[in-house]
């Protein structure tokens, strides 16, 4: 399991091979790899949006991290985790975060990623400070899903 | 008893500071300790808390040397 924050932009394809590769006990038990990318948009609440800070809290936010995916284990039998979430300042089309599980079958897999992706948008502490042509302004709230 | 309070975010920028140091008697609770810097500004209701960066309800008790953090809902992934 490997949860990391990131300050400069990532590709989340190149990290998922790496770690697939360096996690040696995959191979040949795994049967399901789930994937979720998040990727900065450049429209929102119907504003055209040239650029983003992703503020977080250090320490606390790493942790309830780590906490989602150690929830999600216990709760499917899942047999690896990959969570790589960007912070600081990014620009449209940026990759955001990346959730990646392997488990033996789909169903834990397709089911973990979601909910780890769930819990991280409702309890981890980051929030989302948006440049637009009319200044930059704090997100109040995620879109429901 | 001495507690370390930090805001982020969109709190950060009303408070108009990152962080306080609050000195005071033993037995606040969160939202008490909000209240004894911030006199003139209650709490905002969808503000969330921390203590030693673990989500805490407002009726926590804070003890000497706890960091007790104010944000405002997260945003994410």
């Amino acid at each position: 399991m490997r949860v990391e924050l990131r300050e400069t932009p990532f590709e989340p394809l190149v990290e998922l091979e790496c770690h697939q590769r360096m996690s040696t006990g995959l191979a040949g038990r795994c049967g399901a790899t789930a994937i979720f990318i998040g990727t900065m948009r450049d429209f929102n609440d119907g504003d055209a949006v040239q650029g983003m800070v992703l503020e977080y809290y250090p320490g606390m936010t790493e942790k309830y991290l780590r906490r989602i995916v150690e929830t999600a284990s216990r709760e499917w039998p899942l047999l690896e985790v990959l969570v790589v979430h960007r912070v600081g300042e990014l620009r449209p089309n940026d990759p955001i975060v990346l959730v990646a599980v392997w488990s033996e079958h789909r169903a834990a897999a397709f089911s973990a990623c979601r909910s780890i992706m769930e819990e991280l948008k409702s309890k981890a502490p980051f929030w989302k400070r948006e440049t637009t042509a009319a200044g930059s302004r704090w997100v109040e709230h995620n879109t429901p899903g | 008893m001495t507690v370390h309070v930090r805001y982020f975010a969109s709190l950060c920028d009303r408070v108009g500071r990152a962080e306080d140091r609050l000195d005071a008697a033993d037995g606040l609770t969160v939202a008490g300790v909000w209240a004894a810097l911030h006199r003139e500004m209650p709490l905002p209701p969808n503000v969330l808390a921390a203590v030693n960066m673990e989500y805490a309800g407002l009726e926590h008790a804070v003890r000497d040397g706890d960091e007790v953090a104010f944000f405002p809902p997260v945003t994410g992934g």
